[in-house]
């Protein structure tokens, strides 16, 4: 773990009438690709939806070193009534590109993600996993320095999984940091540079990949493992 | 039952004899409450979004009030109207009075609140669905609504429909406002209400027949349009 | 899609407003006038032979002679032509109307039950009401401060009964116009005080028939009368006492006196020339 991170979350707390979501959570993140990991309910999503900023937190900071641009997907992919073109110039018009460029740089995005065919489609009618690929495009193409994505292939069959990995790989490749969750321990160790894991909306344990899943360091976690392991 | 026999043969006679005065008081009628619902739409459409996407103080107020005013009687705003534009009244230097701009007027204001009412429902369901990614991509609250309206446009194509069948339907407003002048602003709704209180029910029953036809051929048409509409765009 | 919806909308709505700009640039005039006058046919008769002569149309707005009198004092209208003698020289004594010109006439009719249960059948109105109130027979009146309600509460007054004494289930006050309240009467097999325009033209007439006719008292006068200019300075006044130094001349008059319902003269005209 070098010493510069992009993130630093401090004391964060999310308290919703007298449940504690997110409860007291302190950690730097710093890794290109980190996983949030943990059993249903434990704080996964809200986590994330907090550092995007859709949520505002009841107690804590988040302190960006530097601000970063981002974008995020959601499980399920959320596409207007257009074409998946139109979807991907949607996110672009709103940074206040020119049409040209909108469409330019929308095309591009597409190509990427093996979609340039089915621009002119109607979103809506497309397949799971290739509405899920627009909505990458639609991210992607707008050049975010930090990419969030809450569990990103948990509504895909194991082919469009694939293809969805890859794009995210491509991404990060690119420059882009990720930040994701994942009920796929599989997908998590294929992408992954560390795991945060949390549990009943306390951070657990903060460890880099391997190590997490070959010598867990606490016991939530070895117990979190053997049930979802098959 | 047979009551019901003449009018209906009265009716088939009178379409199928292109009657030049029932096709005018026909086209009026349409042109009208056509009228009436462009401009309810116009401008309730995006009282209705910001309500549903917005987060103002009075909001929920605002909310309930037009729940409220989709059951303004006709026959209210029809008499608000004419103290607006009576010539004793603060707008009548226009002489609006008695012309089919006041049936219009008159018809905006009653149907503005249903269609604001229903697209308020309509996008406060897309918003539900959208929110996130919307907010995620850095929409404002009124650059959603504005989207919002848009990818809804074929559920709001109910709410539309919604609002001219009010309008078509009424006779308490157009009739107060407009005077129900033979060859100016005599419509269907009034028309039958005159026929009735002449006491030529057959001919009246006859008219609301060939009404209830319109509005139907009107629905057929816009639910016909929205299947295939919903085909092409999911 | 949205894009063709718009442009229906759009058409409709020009054609619309060019309607309404023709119908602007047309040379008219609004005559409030009795909805008894207008379901009586009169007017579909008369005004196209003024209208062609003179190049002016008139635009009817049919009410109760009271509604139409509101109707011409807060302007709305240029001429008015009811049938409520003394709400007329009420309304020119206030300053409202210029002069008032006697027309036509037509009677007033009882109409009832053929079977005549109260047994009111005659020639004399009074006599007619008094045992129509006596045999508390289920009796419509318009109650809509027209000039037939008007000349009803006269007629009742002067047969001596005291309506507020007497009034029961079986004195029916619907508000309403005329037809309607034909329409209410023949539901009910009510008798009721109509105009003979009215019923003459009136088609849904159950069990009734003419009850009360003939006498003096039922002569039912009609006058016009211009909106009076000092008080409401946008009045048609050319036009409008055109129109009404026609409905006086001998054309005029010919034309109301044409007028028929199966062979049948409805009016009578009498203008003081």
């Amino acid at each position: 773990m070098n010493g510069t991170h992009w993130l630093a979350v401090n004391g964060l707390s999310l308290t919703e009438g007298s449940t504690r979501i997110i409860d007291d959570a302190s950690l730097r993140f710093g890794a290109q690709h980190t996983v949030v990991l943990g059993p249903n309910g434990a704080g996964k999503s809200t986590l994330l939806r907090l550092i995007h900023g859709l949520l505002h937190p009841t107690g804590g900071s988040l302190d960006w070193p530097r601000a970063l641009s981002q974008a995020m997907v959601f499980q399920r992919p959320v596409m207007l009534r257009t074409t998946a073109l139109a979807n991907v110039i949607y996110g672009l018009k709103l940074k206040g590109h020119s049409a040209t460029e909108c469409e330019q740089r929308a095309r591009q995005a597409l190509a990427r993600v093996g979609l340039d065919a089915l621009a002119k489609r109607p979103a809506r009618l497309l397949s799971g996993g290739e509405q899920q690929r627009v909505a990458l495009a639609r991210a992607w193409a707008l050049e975010p320095q930090l990419l969030i994505l809450d569990e990103p292939t948990a509504s895909l069959d194991p082919a469009s999984s694939r293809e969805v990995e890859r794009i995210i790989k491509d991404i990060a490749a690119a420059g882009a940091r990720i930040l994701m969750t994942t009920h796929n321990l599989g997908q998590a160790r294929r992408l992954g540079e560390e795991i945060v894991f949390i549990d009943r909306g306390r951070i657990v344990e903060q460890t880099p990949v391997e190590q997490f899943f070959t010598q867990p360091q606490t016991e939530a976690a070895q117990r979190f493992l053997k049930e979802e392991s098959p | 039952m047979h009551e019901f026999n003449e009018p209906f043969v009265t009716a088939w006679q009178l379409v199928a004899g292109a009657d030049a005065r029932l096709a005018g008081i026909v086209l009026l009628s349409l042109s009208v409450s056509l009228t009436a619902t462009l401009i309810a739409c116009v401008a309730g459409m995006p009282v209705g979004a910001l309500l549903a996407v917005g987060r103002f103080p009075g909001r929920r107020v605002l909310i309930v009030l037009f729940n409220g005013l989709m059951g303004l009687p006709p026959v209210v705003v029809g008499l608000l109207i004419y103290l607006l534009l009576s010539r004793a009244g603060p707008l009548g230097q226009f002489g609006l009075l008695f012309s089919p701009a006041a049936m219009v007027i008159a018809q905006a204001v009653l149907v503005t609140p249903i269609v604001a009412a229903l697209t308020r429902q309509v996008i406060a369901d897309e918003w539900s669905e959208y929110r996130e990614q919307l907010r995620s991509l850095g929409a404002s609250r009124s650059r959603a609504a504005a989207t919002l309206l848009w990818d809804g446009r074929f559920s709001l194509s109910t709410a539309a429909l919604a609002g001219f069948g009010r309008a078509i339907a009424e006779v308490g407003a157009v009739m107060i406002v407009g005077g129900n002048i033979d060859g100016v602003t005599r419509v269907m709704t009034t028309t039958i209400a005159l026929e009735t209180s002449k006491g030529d029910l057959p001919l009246a029953l006859a008219l609301g027949f060939i009404l209830i036809a319109v509005v139907l051929a009107i629905n057929a048409v816009a639910y016909a349009m929205r299947g295939w509409a919903e085909r092409h765009w999911g | 899609m949205i894009t063709r919806r718009l442009l229906c909308s759009a058409l409709v709505a020009a054609g619309l407003l060019a309607a309404a700009a023709s119908h602007a640039q047309e040379r008219f005039i609004t005559v409030a006038s009795t909805t008894s006058t207008e379901q009586s046919g009169l007017f579909g008769h008369l005004l196209p032979v003024f209208e062609k002569a003179n190049g002016i149309k008139v635009r009817v707005v049919a009410l109760g002679t009271g509604q139409a009198l509101d109707l011409a004092r807060r302007g709305d209208a240029d001429v008015v032509f009811v049938h409520d003698k003394a709400a007329e020289e009420k309304f020119v004594a206030e300053g409202f109307g210029v002069k008032r010109q006697e027309v036509m006439y037509n009677d007033f009719v009882v109409i009832g039950p053929k079977a005549d249960p109260a047994k009111a059948a005659g020639k004399d109105i009074l006599e007619g009401l008094r045992r129509i109130e006596a045999a508390k027979a289920p009796f419509v009146s318009r109650g809509d401060k027209s000039g037939t309600h008007a000349a009803e509460l006269r007629y009742w007054k002067a047969a001596g009964v005291d309506l507020d004494k007497v009034k029961g289930p079986w004195y029916r006050d619907t508000g309403s116009g005329m037809g309607p309240a034909l329409n209410t009467a023949a539901s009910m097999n009510a008798y009721i005080l109509a105009d003979r325009g009215t019923w003459l033209s009136f088609k849904n007439r159950g069990d009734l028939g003419i009850v009360v006719e003939g006498d003096q008292k039922l002569f039912n006068q009609y006058g016009v009368i211009l909106v009076n200019p000092a008080k409401h300075a946008h009045v048609k006044v050319a036009d409008g006492q055109k129109f009404i130094d026609w409905v006086v001349s001998e054309a005029g008059q010919k034309a109301i006196a044409d007028y028929k319902i199966g062979g049948e003269q409805l009016f009578f005209p009498n203008a003081k020339r």
